[in-house]
């Protein structure tokens, strides 16, 4: 008799744990069932990455590069099962990438975001030369939680280059994976679950984007929102709920190459950085 | 039935040696050219020593001139290949030897405790750990180098020749190696001809690590492959971490040559003490500040400065807290203070030590039994020190702390000030204003504030004055190995 194959079951991910939609709805999409994600499960990510976000932005830049590149080492030994995932999802290559290419482009990102943590100081702070005898320095700072909206394609570069920036700034991330192909993206799940990431840091939910994107956008503990969903109007959206408690909103085009995910990384980076600046007598 | 009243309490700890059957070492070690292990051209062997046991560990093969100028060729070949390569793939090969080293951690920190005779516990928590993290800080800036040197174009300059000292041999070889490949150089690296053992099991990793032949070479030898390489019109540039002396020698050598050079050379480093100070945790401070690694450190606080009102409180302290180092087997988890380094070094203290007590100082040294064979030195303190004594004024190199005293904060600036080297300092006071001050005042490279030693590879080090230039750590320490190009 033939043997009856173990399917999967796809689950959210949230504060760390694989859990099913909180409505219990789910979606088919080839032979698998997608969780269909609510705005509650978008809540209980929120309250998840925010209970995450102090000790993350506490671990030293040193800590967060070496888990950053043993995600990607992580990665890297899926590769053989990332690649039939995203060569199984029928959409095809998107923007001209064939699925190792993505695969291996993703995979250089979270090298590349590692080697970032402990350089933001260095670039985007100094000291002062103020008028008056103080020290006063500005160093660069996680603004907190991010919201991410992943492109429809590619679904796991796409994904993978708007979540490491927030990542090696110190951030804890909320992201919402593509609606059409979200195989790649909880299958990313896993492999970050097994990695040094810990719970609430990475927080990913599949659904229908429109809902999730709004919850999201509009949620009140939420400090920045990067869309890169290329849906010019849900962008329009995003920016008029960002206003309500002043996050900080960025767009971006689905990144579609390595050299698009990282030649405007301190860009990326600032996007979801604040800077502080401190005053300390000097001889007074 | 009556009991003796027991008038102390006194314990020793039990040895707990660090095991060493886990190593791997050959007897022999080649010099590393291209990627591979070789016969010197002029078959010279000499074994290396242990120097807590003065035992033979493996015969090394010293570099002579011939081999220096292969070196200088199969590097010259490998460059524009390494430097081609895409930047994020040359930063993965820094990543992989970071990792490599964390994975071989345990070993290379045995191995350089047993080369070098520094304390396990130094080897294993500072020196091992660090040197990962500089190539894994590196390896990081490889594809970020518009971002550390901002708004210009930069091109690696080419082979560089790279001479590391004996105190921290296995994180010397990667301060140099680390930011020398980031900015797509290739380099040779001379360890220093007592303590070349970490650096050949870091050939090793350049092996695991797939690097590409020729990228790295490693030639231990003396003092003769160091001028060889020097000497050489192959090189564009030459780094150097040792003493003053030789420094000077090289500067000299390549005047007129138009080669790069950075320079981290000696220093008598001070470490000021306010009154008000937290005493405790100065004396602390102290301690770590001179006999970490045997006072084997450029930085080291040599220099005492403590404010008169709280000199006979501080070095009080400072000597019972003296009296409880344990001097001893490195190997031992328990050792603070571990061998010297050398006969010849020990000879060095030696001679500077009896100096100073001719020139009317007063020593203490700690009473302590040393082990038989080997080299050692009982961690000394040296008061009524004047500012003109040698020990106040040249760098022993040992376990060996010179205080001087101060009224005001303006003298313990001048006197601070007053030395041909400027490589650290350490300022102990409760009052940040007036550390951030004084930290201002002081022609140092490095001040430490209410600590002393820390290192980490974001942050330049490096000397003013006769402690040399350059700087390495952090994107400062890429600038010494590239060229702007507009």
């Amino acid at each position: 008799m033939e043997r009856i194959p173990v399917r999967k079951t796809y689950k959210l991910w949230i504060g760390g744990a694989f859990v099913r939609s909180e409505s219990g709805r789910s979606d088919v999409a080839g032979d698998f069932n997608i969780p269909r994600g609510s705005r509650k499960d978008v809540r209980e990510a929120v309250a998840a990455a925010r209970k995450a976000a102090g000790p993350w932005a506490a671990r030293t830049a040193y800590n967060r590069g070496q888990i950053l590149y043993r995600a990607a080492e992580a990665l890297e030994s899926r590769r053989a099962q990332l690649i039939a995932v995203l060569d199984d999802r029928g959409a095809g290559s998107a923007g001209g990438l064939e699925p190792a290419e993505e695969l291996d482009a993703a995979v250089d990102v979270l090298v590349h975001y590692a080697g970032w943590t402990d350089k933001l100081q260095p670039v985007l702070g100094g000291i002062n030369p103020v008028a008056a005898p103080f020290l006063s320095f500005s160093l660069p700072e996680p603004t907190g939680v991010v919201g991410v909206v992943a492109p429809d394609q590619p679904s796991l570069l796409g994904l993978v280059a708007e979540v490491a920036p927030s990542l090696a700034a110190g951030n804890t991330v909320v992201a919402i994976l593509s609606e059409s192909a979200p195989h790649a993206g909880l299958d990313l799940a896993e492999v970050l679950g097994v990695s040094d990431i810990p719970g609430g840091v990475v927080n990913l939910l599949s659904g229908r984007r429109g809902e999730l994107a709004v919850a999201l956008g509009g949620h009140r503990d939420l400090n920045a929102i990067v869309d890169a969903s290329g849906d010019a109007s849900l962008g329009t959206e995003l920016d008029r709920l960002a206003a309500e408690t002043i996050k900080r909103a960025s767009h971006h085009a689905a990144a579609l190459s390595y050299d698009h995910a990282v030649d405007d990384a301190l860009e990326r980076i600032v996007a979801v950085t604040e800077l502080k600046t401190a005053w300390h007598p000097v001889g007074a | 039935m009556s009991v003796e009243p027991r008038a102390s309490i006194v314990w020793d700890y039990a040895p707990a040696p660090e095991a060493t059957d886990h190593l791997r070492l050959a007897d022999r070690y080649g010099l590393f050219i291209g990627g591979q292990f070789c016969e010197p051209a002029e078959a010279r062997y000499v074994p290396t020593i242990n120097p807590a046991t003065e035992e033979p560990i493996a015969e090394i093969a010293w570099a002579g001139p011939r081999d220096v100028e292969r070196a200088i060729e199969v590097a010259r070949d490998a460059q524009p290949r390494w430097a081609a390569l895409p930047d994020r793939e040359r930063g993965k090969y820094l990543f992989r030897i970071a990792r490599l080293i964390q994975e071989r951690a345990r070993e290379l920190a045995v191995v350089e405790t047993l080369d070098g005779g520094k304390p396990l516990r130094e080897s294993r928590d500072v020196d091992i750990p660090l040197a990962a993290a500089h190539f894994f800080h590196y390896a990081g800036w490889a594809d970020k180098l518009r971002y550390g040197v901002v708004a210009r174009e930069v091109a690696p300059l080419g082979v560089v020749g790279q001479i590391v000292p004996w105190n921290f041999p296995l994180l010397m070889a990667a301060w140099k190696l680390a930011p020398a490949l980031a900015c797509g150089n290739t380099a040779i690296l001379k360890p220093a001809e007592t303590t070349p053992l970490t650096a050949l099991l870091l050939a090793e990793i350049c092996q695991e690590a797939e690097l590409p032949d020729g990228v790295v070479s490693i030639l231990p030898g003396d003092g003769t492959a160091g001028a060889a390489l020097v000497r050489s019109p192959g090189l564009d540039k030459i780094a150097f971490t040792g003493s003053t002396a030789v420094g000077r020698e090289i500067q000299t050598e390549l005047a007129g040559r138009g080669v790069g050079l950075t320079l981290e050379l000696g220093g008598k480093s001070a470490n000021i003490v306010f009154e008000d100070a937290a005493v405790d945790q100065a004396v602390e401070g102290i301690v770590n500040g001179i006999f970490f690694n045997q006072g084997h450190v450029c930085c080291a606080g040599s220099r005492l400065l403590i404010q008169e009102s709280v000199l006979d409180e501080v070095i009080a302290k400072l000597w019972a807290r003296m009296g409880r180092l344990r001097v001893g087997d490195p190997l031992d988890k328990n050792t603070d203070v571990g061998a010297i380094n050398s006969a010849e070094q020990l000879e060095r203290i030696e001679t500077l030590v009896a100096a100073g007590e001719q020139e009317g100082a007063v020593r203490r040294s700690i009473a302590c039994s040393l082990p038989e064979h080997g080299y050692w030195f009982a961690p000394t303190l040296f008061t009524d020190v004047s500012p003109a004594h040698r020990i106040a004024v040249e760098e022993i190199f040992g376990p060996v702390v010179s205080v001087l005293s101060f009224r005001t904060q303006a003298e313990a600036i001048e006197k601070a000030n007053n030395s041909k080297y400027g490589l650290a300092a350490g300022i102990w006071t409760d009052k940040g204003a007036k550390a951030f001050e004084v930290a201002n005042a002081l022609r140092a490279g490095v001040v430490w504030q209410n600590t002393y030693n820390h290192f980490d590879p974001t942050a330049a080090f490096g000397g003013y004055k006769e402690s040399g230039f350059g700087r390495e750590g952090g994107p400062a320490g890429l600038r010494p190995y590239l060229r702007v190009v507009r």
